[in-house]
């Protein structure tokens, strides 16, 4: 599968990547609108964390042993065995916020108006997703990923086999 | 009756640890026959869906814990509605109340928990309840359903369990007092200020929280039904009916006489083995690896439960997998409030070093011990938490950065890079086909 890799060292935490994702999942699909007018408001599934000169765009990463699907109260959470991803199934999801405390990168938003969980999915209906097209620097790139993650590692860690 | 082909795979119990184990199960061993035996005759559901299921509307369909093919796909066989009664470690069978006995070659007891019941006059009574499973949500929906009027309900206990019923209660129009004996609710999973949060928005409801006092009895004025309950301190507080939510513990009547080693719950190592060969224990039954505490203990929460199931199917697959470890952790979100602890709440001894953040609304509290995290809770606003919760879990060394675990701004940049390194994908594999913007940039002219 692919993934979104972070080339920290070149972010300069401009937060497009950030505008794009809350257009992206607005029902206007207008900027302005977007970000002033619709209600619930749109919610950006990635966010940008900084401190001093460091900028990280994070998002879901569709880890390979994926500690949310395991923490998830009601089975909202699962992987998509076609296309390995981490999908939420919004109808089953009650918003407790389980997810985001088993998230080692703390990623998984609650949207407090609709009272569901929202995460990345990687714009499946895009070619590539839209943190990625817009980052103006290139700081975002979208490949293949190698066969063991470091999450898979992770899980080796923990599963001796 | 003995069944002569052994099952290959026995599980007692249908929830997180029982359907975590087969999942993993069937990752190593597609063919290897599972049955799952339950004495509750639902597919698997999410318990801590009952309190939205008795606040209506909300139906048994989307309590499903897993898709209604989960069975079938997973060739997974059922003996829904039948109670196992005993475990015969040395005959590898159990007994059922039915009379059946079953035989198996790897057996997982997930057997859950069952409400603690003090003995106490009026228990017995109609409009007495407790909160644990479906069909006590179920009870409870009927028993609200004979009124037309505003029901007074006392809920006994204000942990977890009595909050939750006491939400759903209140969302059915129902009058709620609680009675708590220590000194604030919720307290085994949040500090006094955390839950604070809670006991605000329990007041705008109307909810009348009574702390620092225990119920002595239930009465009784028409024969069979509740129409108070009487505190210590001999007050009187009228109702028609009462959830006794006073806690859990294992469910272990199936082993008591097996041999089993027992303590508060059976007894783990580390690959979710118990003291008899071949047999295994995960979820609220069983005392397993606890990271914060560093040995034993009883962390009754799904996540854990769902976690210790899967180490537990993998070994009994014939891998070795070894239970990381969990601990206590909660997420809530009552009256639309948000909060998250794990760990400790309060720090035992001085010993331990506590850093707190109030701002805005916003409380964010960890507990350090040695350099390492032993404890959160963060309310109001609970994002970035994981990054918190799993520094503790993975034993990392905070003391370096600990202010910044609390702060405003916190995120994955605050932290020395060697951490979040290790969790994002970090560089993309040489050689592949990277894909960055679509278009070229369009040239800028300054001062267009």
């Amino acid at each position: 599968m692919k993934k979104v890799y972070i080339k920290e060292d070149v972010c300069i935490g401009c937060g497009l990547c950030e505008v794009y994702c809350r257009l992206k999942h607005s029902r206007s699909k207008d900027l302005v609108k977007a970000y002033k007018k619709e209600t619930p408001r749109p919610l950006s599934r990635l966010r940008v964390d900084e401190s001093g000169i460091v900028s990280l765009s994070v998002r879901c990463q569709h880890c390979d042993d994926a500690p949310c699907i395991g923490a998830c109260l009601t089975g909202a959470l699962s992987r998509d065995p076609s296309t390995s991803l981490v999908n939420v199934d919004e109808e089953r999801c009650i918003g407790c916020g389980t997810c985001t405390l088993a998230c080692p990168l703390g990623v998984p938003k609650l949207d407090t108006a609709q009272k569901k969980m929202v995460k990345c999915d990687l714009c499946q209906d895009e070619e590539i997703p839209v943190c990625v097209a817009n980052c103006p620097n290139e700081a975002l790139l979208y490949a293949d990923a190698p066969e063991e993650s470091p999450a898979a590692n992770k899980q080796a860690a923990t599963t001796v086999q | 009756m003995v069944a002569t082909r052994k099952i290959k795979y026995l599980i007692i119990g249908n929830s997180a640890g029982g359907i975590g184990a087969a999942e993993a199960i069937r990752e190593v061993d597609k063919a290897g026959a599972i049955t799952i035996v339950s004495d509750e005759p639902y597919p698997a559901y999410s318990r801590p869906l009952i309190s939205e299921y008795l606040a209506q509307p909300y139906p048994v369909e989307k309590m499903a814990y897993r898709k209604p093919d989960f069975y079938e796909k997973n060739r997974i066989k059922t003996l829904l509605g039948e109670k196992v009664i005993q475990v015969d470690p040395d005959k590898h069978t159990v007994k059922l109340a039915s009379g059946t006995t079953l035989a198996w070659r790897r057996l997982l007891l997930a057997t859950g928990g069952t409400p603690i019941l003090p003995e106490m006059e009026g228990d017995r009574l109609k409009g007495v309840f407790t909160f644990n499973r479906l069909d006590d949500a179920k009870a409870i929906d009927g028993f609200l359903n004979q009124y037309r009027s505003k029901v007074r309900a006392v809920v006994i206990g204000g942990g977890l369990i009595g909050v939750s019923v006491t939400e759903a209660l209140v969302r059915r129009g129902a009058d709620v007092t609680i009675v708590e004996m220590k000194d604030w609710i919720l307290n085994t999973i949040l500090d006094e200020e955390a839950a604070d949060f809670e006991v605000q928005a329990l007041a705008q409801t109307g909810t009348n929280i009574i702390t620092g006092h225990t119920a002595e009895k239930i009465n009784s004025y028409l024969p069979g039904e509740v129409c108070g309950v009487t505190l210590d301190d001999g007050r009187v507080l009228p109702c028609q009916m009462a959830v006794i939510a006073i806690g859990v513990q294992p469910r272990l009547e199936v082993v008591s006489e097996s041999g089993i080693k027992i303590n508060r719950g059976i007894v783990v190592d580390r690959r979710m083995a118990t003291s008899a060969p071949d047999i295994y224990a995960c979820g609220d039954a069983a005392e397993a690896y606890d990271f914060v505490y560093g040995k034993n203990r009883l962390t009754p929460v799904w996540p854990n439960a769902y976690e210790g199931g899967r180490v537990a199917g993998l070994n009994m697959a014939g891998k070795s997998a070894k239970y990381q470890g969990g601990t206590a952790m909660n997420a809530l979100k009552y009256f639309g409030i948000n909060i998250v602890s794990a760990g400790l709440v309060t720090p035992p001894d001085d010993s331990y070093e506590t850093l707190i953040n109030r701002y805005n609304g916003i409380y964010r509290k960890v507990i350090i011990k040695n350099g390492k995290l032993a404890g959160l809770v963060f309310a109001g606003d609970i994002e970035k938490s994981g990054i918190v919760y799993n520094l503790m879990k993975d034993g990392v060394d905070v003391s370096g950065f600990k202010e910044v675990l609390i702060a405003d701004d916190f995120g994955l940049a605050s932290l020395p890079d060697l951490v979040w390194r290790d969790w994002l994908v970090g560089a993309p594999p040489e050689g592949v086909t990277v894909v960055t913007s679509i278009e070229e940039p369009e040239e800028l002219v300054i001062g267009d």
